[in-house]
């Protein structure tokens, strides 16, 4: 879709650290400008999506809910590149100190969602060997259709992408998990195993969370990540495909992280369609974009509908990290009145962590959180599996949650 | 656009199943139609009159104690209806309705919302009902007839195996005996509907009743005449596998269903009673906290590694 008018660039796109804003209202930025620097080890840089002015650095309402310092920045339609902007040499020529360096400045974070900044993802301690590079190819959700259209339309680029990520991670085998429904893309990357020794294809079941991270090394590679772990604990690295394309375009074309494909679905919308943002572009220019809303709206969810946030206001940003944006009609986004648990089980059949999500729930109702922890709720993905199957409609996850975030600060203020 | 727009806001996730509470509740009562419609053909008025009267009772009851404990009143989550139906199903067509009444109002107040309603009783509420009529009535609760002409009769476990009854009258329920749970295949009916559904875990009748088989075999019993007798068919397709009161994991069915498997034939072989399955049933509801909490299920990332947490 054409760049909207204004964007509004949060400061907080990724997981870790807020950046730091470099710029200041009323200065003239150009496309992929770098207007934001990370502040921490885990943070990300952010660049301008638009050209034109910076009008206000305010807080505004980010889709997590509340409101965060964002930069706005009113589009001239210009759309000129920023001075350096360019292609970064060839592959076999940049050291893997180099490709990180060039992610690193591209602002690239996880684009399947959780949004972890890329360069501290391909840097490991050295002491954690990597021996697989894994290509996510498993949409993370219902609905959400975009990492499929990428396979199909940019399968060059994400091979390029991932054989960067794979040489800065210094691993012999990168392996791309596709699930069974997407048989186009099998066939694409297929291609490229062909006259590629370095990648692998793996055909995997369609499931929910098939896509969640440490579930899809155990379905490729039967390895566990240990609990509080990360992939690296069992040598393993997981990217989203869109990630590897936005590695590509960042060393191909010197292009920083200033927009991405989100998919804009329910039956809330006139038009459903994938649509490439701009970063910041309002989620009301996109609804609009997609034909507006399709009867009374409900919820309008950033992300897919197990994990995705309901926001408050259309007036949120596209982040690094928005896969999609799911609009419900007012008759489906249906609310209830939890009974009480019948102890039907179906939450620990589901869980696919092995928890007892009632169990779990039911401790932090009473305020247990020794007990909630010892029943493992830090090693709760939330998959919402748990709440999706309640025959009595609780809010499992929503408990599970409230046990993680208070288990987290205890932990904080005790060191 | 309008820009006064209301959204809606909640935490994920954003869809959920079909299934309700009240859904699987009617299901069950449905499950149980070929074993009503069988104790109506089998004992007549006398079935209709006892189903019916604690069907009320235990509305009536589940209603007024919500309403002295202050709560709203949810009859039509339907656990009610389903406890009232399965205590009428245990009765004997020979109780007077007031009794059966008793019971019933003994099962919802004392059996379910003393304990704080619906999913919070340890104990199955038709049972404890059952339990306290056998307590207090035990000669009301152990006379039977055989069906149609309403001669009194022992029943098949009273009598023993060679008795008067083939396995095919076993089957069908051509027997003395509680009104719901002489035919094994009315029941095993709708047992597979429940199965089918997955409202009921195979793993509990199996543990229950493959337990009953194997004790039967090793004591030199007919383990056939063990299973299609008594209560065992309606208790473990249908009292043992209610939700509320048994294990949430699976290894903790599978215990659940042996443990009672054992209980009732020890009953059976060595009990001064013939029939044990009401008491196999709630002991075994009694350690299902426990149960719980020894078969906890090994958490994702917690294989060989040491957990510091």
């Amino acid at each position: 879709m054409p760049a909207p008018g204004k964007v509004i660039l949060s400061l907080q796109q990724h997981t870790g650290g807020p950046s730091k804003p470099l710029v200041e209202v009323g200065q003239e930025v150009k496309l992929g400008q770098k207007i934001a620097d990370g502040s921490s080890f885990i943070s990300a840089t952010l660049h301008a999506s638009v050209a034109g002015k910076v009008v206000e650095i305010a807080p505004r309402p980010h889709p997590a809910g509340g409101d965060v310092t964002a930069i706005v920045i009113e589009n001239d339609g210009s759309d000129e590149w920023a001075e350096g902007i360019g292609p970064k040499g060839d592959l076999e020529s940049l050291t893997p100190e180099q490709i990180r360096g060039i992610v690193k400045e591209a602002g690239i974070v996880g684009l399947g969602g959780a949004a972890f900044p890329t360069h501290v993802k391909i840097n490991p301690p050295p002491d954690k060997p990597i021996e697989y590079l894994v290509l996510n190819g498993c949409e993370c959700e219902a609905y959400l259709t975009t990492d499929h259209r990428l396979m199909i339309e940019r399968t060059e680029d994400i091979a390029f992408g991932a054989k960067a990520l794979a040489k800065a991670l210094g691993v012999k085998k990168v392996i791309i998990g596709v699930e069974r429904n997407k048989p186009e893309a099998a066939v694409a990357f297929n291609e490229i195993a062909a006259r590629d020794d370095l990648f692998q294809v793996e055909s995997l079941e369609v499931k929910y969370p098939q896509g969640a991270e440490k579930q899809l090394i155990y379905s490729l590679l039967g390895r566990e990540v240990p609990s509080r772990g990360l992939p690296a604990d069992v040598g393993v690295v997981v990217q989203n495909v869109a990630t590897a394309a936005a590695v590509a375009d960042a060393i191909i074309k010197g292009w920083p992280l200033i927009k991405r494909v989100i998919t804009v679905s329910g039956s809330g919308v006139r038009e459903p369609k994938n649509v490439e943002v701009r970063l910041g572009t309002p989620v009301k220019d996109i609804i609009e974009f997609a034909g507006g809303y399709e009867g009374t709206p409900g919820k309008v969810l950033m992300g897919g509908p197990m994990t995705g946030m309901a926001v408050y206001s259309t007036e949120v940003p596209v982040m690094k990290g928005t896969s999609g944006i799911i609009i419900m009609p007012r008759e489906e986004a249906k609310q209830y009145d939890p009974l009480p648990c019948i102890r039907c089980g179906r939450c620990v059949d589901a869980c696919p962590a092995y928890l007892m999500p009632i169990t779990i729930a039911n401790f932090t109702e009473k305020g247990m959180l020794q007990e909630a922890d010892q029943y493992g709720a830090m090693d709760c993905i939330e998959c919402g599996c748990c709440t999706y199957v309640c025959p009595a409609k609780r809010f499992l996850l929503h408990w599970i949650q409230l046990a993680k975030h208070q288990l987290l600060a205890l932990k904080r203020q005790t060191g | 656009m309008d820009e006064n727009t209301q959204l809606i806001v909640s935490t994920a996730p954003h869809l959920r199943d079909e299934d309700s509470v009240s859904m699987i509740m009617y299901s069950v009562v449905w499950a149980l139609m070929p074993a009503t419609l069988s104790a109506v053909f089998f004992f007549r008025g006398r079935a209709v009159a006892i189903i019916l009267t604690c069907i009320i009772t235990a509305m009536l009851a589940e209603a007024l104690a919500q309403r002295v404990r202050g709560v709203p009143i949810t009859l039509w989550e339907g656990s009610a209806l389903v406890t009232g139906l399965l205590l009428g199903l245990n009765l004997p067509p020979t109780v007077p309705l007031w009794m059966a009444a008793l019971g019933t109002g003994v099962a919802i107040v004392v059996g379910k919302q003393v304990f704080g309603g619906l999913g919070h009783n340890p104990f199955n509420p038709a049972l404890v009902g059952r339990a306290f009529l056998l307590a207090a009535f035990p000669v009301y609760m152990t006379s039977w007839i055989a069906p149609f002409d309403a001669v009194s009769a022992s029943t098949p476990l009273a009598q023993g195996a060679g008795g008067i009854y083939s396995y095919g009258h076993l089957y069908l329920g051509l027997v003395p005996g509680s009104l719901g749970e002489t035919s094994a295949f009315a029941l095993l009916l709708g047992a597979l509907y429940l199965l089918y559904r997955e409202y009921i875990d195979w793993r509990i009748p199996a543990g229950y009743l493959g337990t009953v088989a194997v004790i039967s075999l090793l004591a030199g019993q007919d383990p056939l005449f063990q299973l299609l007798s008594g209560g065992l068919m309606l208790g473990a397709l249908f009292m043992a596998t209610d939700m509320v009161t048994t294990p949430i994991t699976r290894a903790g069915r599978w215990l659940f269903g042996i443990g009672a498997g054992v209980i009732l034939m020890v009953i059976r072989l060595w009990g001064a009673m013939p029939e044990g399955v009401t008491y196999s049933i709630l002991l075994m509801n009694g350690v299902t906290p426990l149960l719980n909490r020894w078969t906890r299920p090994r958490i994702f990332g917690h294989g060989g590694v040491k957990d510091n947490g």
